[in-house]
């Protein structure tokens, strides 16, 4: 790493204007796609909305390889627990957006700010189970501790996924009589539309990326600190031993 | 393993029937849930038959949670995880003698919570055999899920507030199969989806948890 | 002949906390050692290290011919360790409790019980009901029962009269006789150095040995 002082570098420079790039392009496209009869304006939240959820199952993803990789005795290293966690904390803030951006989406074309749709509910429960991951890792103790459990739930959690969501789509898509406004307005769309919700997808990534890096440095940062105040509390009981 | 298994099934049962926390505790808490519900629903217009079977196992759900708490709590002092770490016990047998205490528990919960329901809310039973098959695979699930999580949780003082906040969206799923299940052994009524996938799911979820849990119970009990 | 005890250089991490800094130590078969020291010093840490229950992260750690720095659970079934809080079911009666942890080690339950004083009254009442003192009974007896080679104790006379007292050196005397190594870590310090061999100060997280003669 190039300086203790900020956790940029080439790498995070790079990456970020990349990002800001995709993210300016999906923004310009997004505002350029016309309107639709049924969504009005809101239909332009497709540029931004599936990449954020998309985002989210990324930083699940990641949280997931991460932990199995620092529970496996061969590559177990600190680096791993740190970019879970950072990971998770991404996921929450991915997850959450969806959840607005889906929530605005859908508002105009069903008229209620939440509906119990599949998605929106499988990400609704995937953001109870990333805060209950952030809460284990919340509670102080041994770091070693704390990276185990946390580990254990995450690879729970990625179990628990596949079966939320059968669970969720035999639900809502398959649920008798009520006939919901389809949430997938991907179904009837030209190709501008696919085109903006692909670049989205791209800039959605380039950020996580770009956050993730950022985030973990800092994490890294917080864990040396830690370490080198262990050495000082070796020390110091050593000298306390002598005072006996 | 199974021989450990049994002695800690016993052991938790025992312990349950000596300090009646189930009986005094859970079991009317469990009751007062259905009560509540019929308040604040509509007691005409057969609200309550209808959604009978999701008021049934949300009912079970929040039970659950208590009696899962109480489990997990029995094998967190201090003293007594040492003691279960010295005495030489497969931690395997451990978690499946507590998932089998704590099913066991929540079996004798359902009962009383079905005679409930049948009673308060006017339901007719039908379909037996599906309604048995859901509760055996969404107790034992619900059991594994519980125990391995409680584990998870343990030795922590805020274990009693982050328990509910891990498991509730990890059993969900069990929630909407096991309701949607149900419904259809009383009702008889032709779903989209079959009675036999919601069961399926059930077992998936049960398995999973049993074998995670089995695997993961001796490390997580480990670090002091 | 191997030493039942052998430190050099252990550290143990409580969280961050470095319980034990470097600790060394070492006990022969059958002796009957004191660890001295101020509250906070390392010594209950240190018992429960050479228990198995703590991971020894730096050091050499060999406990009855066990490696405790590469598998620690392999030492536990022969120690048998004395913890301020009693390893004991509240709501199970004396009687369940034993036979319980004695079933789990598969041992026999024998007269541990009485061997310990706890009053034949006493084993069908619930442990939740038991006084401090009868409660380190029970939990004495559930030591007794494991017929362990090494005895790690943690303030074994702290809340007991003072029968109760002198069953506990009887128990240590009966243990060492028979070949039984014993660590004491105690504060009652005229008591325990007439029970010990030698006495060593924990301090700081480490272990030196006492300057002074052990009476």
């Amino acid at each position: 790493m190039s300086s203790r002082s900020t956790t940029s570098s080439a790498l995070t420079l790079t990456l970020g204007l990349a990002a800001l790039v995709a993210l300016g392009t999906t923004v310009a496209l997004g505002l350029s796609l016309p309107q639709t009869v049924e969504q009005a304006h809101y239909s332009k939240l497709i540029a931004i909305h599936p990449g954020l959820a998309w985002a989210s199952y990324v930083s699940f993803g990641v949280t997931a390889v991460a932990s199995a990789l620092w529970l496996l005795p061969r590559t177990r290293s600190r680096t791993w627990d740190l970019i879970a966690g950072s990971a998770a904390e991404l996921g929450v803030l991915f997850t959450a957006l969806t959840l607005v951006t889906g929530s605005i989406w859908g508002r105009p074309t069903w008229g209620v700010w939440w509906v119990w749709d599949a998605r929106l509910t499988l990400s609704a429960l995937m953001l109870a189970l990333y805060l209950g991951y952030l809460a284990l890792r919340r509670v102080p103790g041994d770091p070693d501790v704390t990276a185990r459990r946390s580990a254990v739930a995450a690879l729970l959690a990625v179990l628990v996924v596949p079966v939320n969501h059968f669970a969720v789509e035999w639900w809502r898509t398959l649920h008798q009589g009520r006939s919901l406004a389809q949430m997938t307005p991907q179904d009837d769309l030209d190709g501008e539309f696919i085109g903006a919700m692909l670049v989205g997808f791209l800039a959605m990534t380039l950020v996580f990326c770009w956050l993730l890096v950022h985030r973990y440095r800092v994490a890294r940062l917080e864990a040396d600190v830690e370490d080198e105040a262990l050495d000082v509390a070796l020390a110091e009981r050593r000298r306390e031993a002598e005072r006996v | 393993m199974w021989r450990d298994a049994a002695l800690v099934a016993g052991r938790d049962l025992r312990l349950e029937l000596r300090s009646r926390v189930g009986m005094n505790q859970v079991a009317p808490f469990a009751v007062l849930v259905l009560v509540l519900f019929a308040f604040a629903l509509d007691t005409e217009g057969g609200v309550l038959q209808r959604t009978a079977p999701g008021l049934f196992w949300v009912a079970v759900l929040l039970s659950a949670l208590l009696a899962i708490q109480r489990s997990a709590g029995l094998d967190a002092p201090d003293g007594v995880r040492d003691a279960l770490r010295l005495s030489g016990l497969d931690p395997a047998g451990v978690f499946l003698g507590k998932v089998a205490a704590v099913a066991v528990q929540l079996a004798a919960l359902e009962v009383l919570l079905g005679v409930g329901v049948v009673v308060l809310y006017d339901v007719e039973l039908g379909g037996l055999w599906t309604l048995l098959a859901t509760a055996v695979t969404a107790t034992v699930g619900l059991a594994a899920a519980g125990t391995l999580y409680g584990v998870l949780a343990a030795g922590l003082r805020v274990r009693e507030t982050l328990l509910p906040l891990l498991l509730l969206p990890v059993v969900a799923p069990v929630l909407i199969a096991a309701t949607r299940a149900s419904e259809a052994a009383l009702e008889g009524v032709a779903l989209d989806v079959a009675p036999a996938d919601w069961l399926r799911l059930l077992v998936v979820f049960a398995v999973i948890y049993v074998a995670f849990g089995v695997a993961a119970y001796g490390p997580l009990l480990e670090e002091a | 002949m191997d030493p039942a005890v052998h430190l050099r250089g252990a550290v143990c991490l409580l969280g961050r906390f470095p319980a034990l800094a470097g600790a060394d130590l070492d006990v022969d078969p059958g002796e009957v050692v004191l660890l001295r020291g101020p509250n906070g010093a390392g010594k209950t840490t240190l018992l429960r290290a050479l228990a198995g229950l703590l991971p020894v992260t730096r050091g050499e750690a060999v406990v009855l011919g066990h490696d405790l720095v590469r598998d620690r659970k392999a030492v536990r079934p022969h120690v048998g360790y004395l913890g301020h809080s009693p390893g004991l079911y509240d709501d199970l009666t004396v009687r369940d409790n034993l036979r319980f942890w004695a079933r789990a080690g598969r041992h026999e339950l024998g007269d541990a019980l009485d061997r310990a004083g706890v009053d034949a009254r006493l084993h069908g009442v619930q442990v939740a009901r038991l006084s401090a003192g009868q409660r380190r009974r029970v939990a004495l007896a559930a030591l007794l029962v494991r017929r362990p080679r090494l005895w790690l104790l943690d303030e074994p006379h702290a809340a007991l009269d003072a029968p109760g007292r002198d069953l506990v050196d009887g128990l240590v005397r009966d243990a060492a006789a028979g070949g039984a190594t014993v660590l004491v870590a105690s504060h009652e310090l005229d008591r325990a150095r007439s029970l010990a061999d030698r006495a060593v100060v924990v301090a700081g997280g480490t272990v030196e040995p006492e300057a002074a003669n052990v009476a």
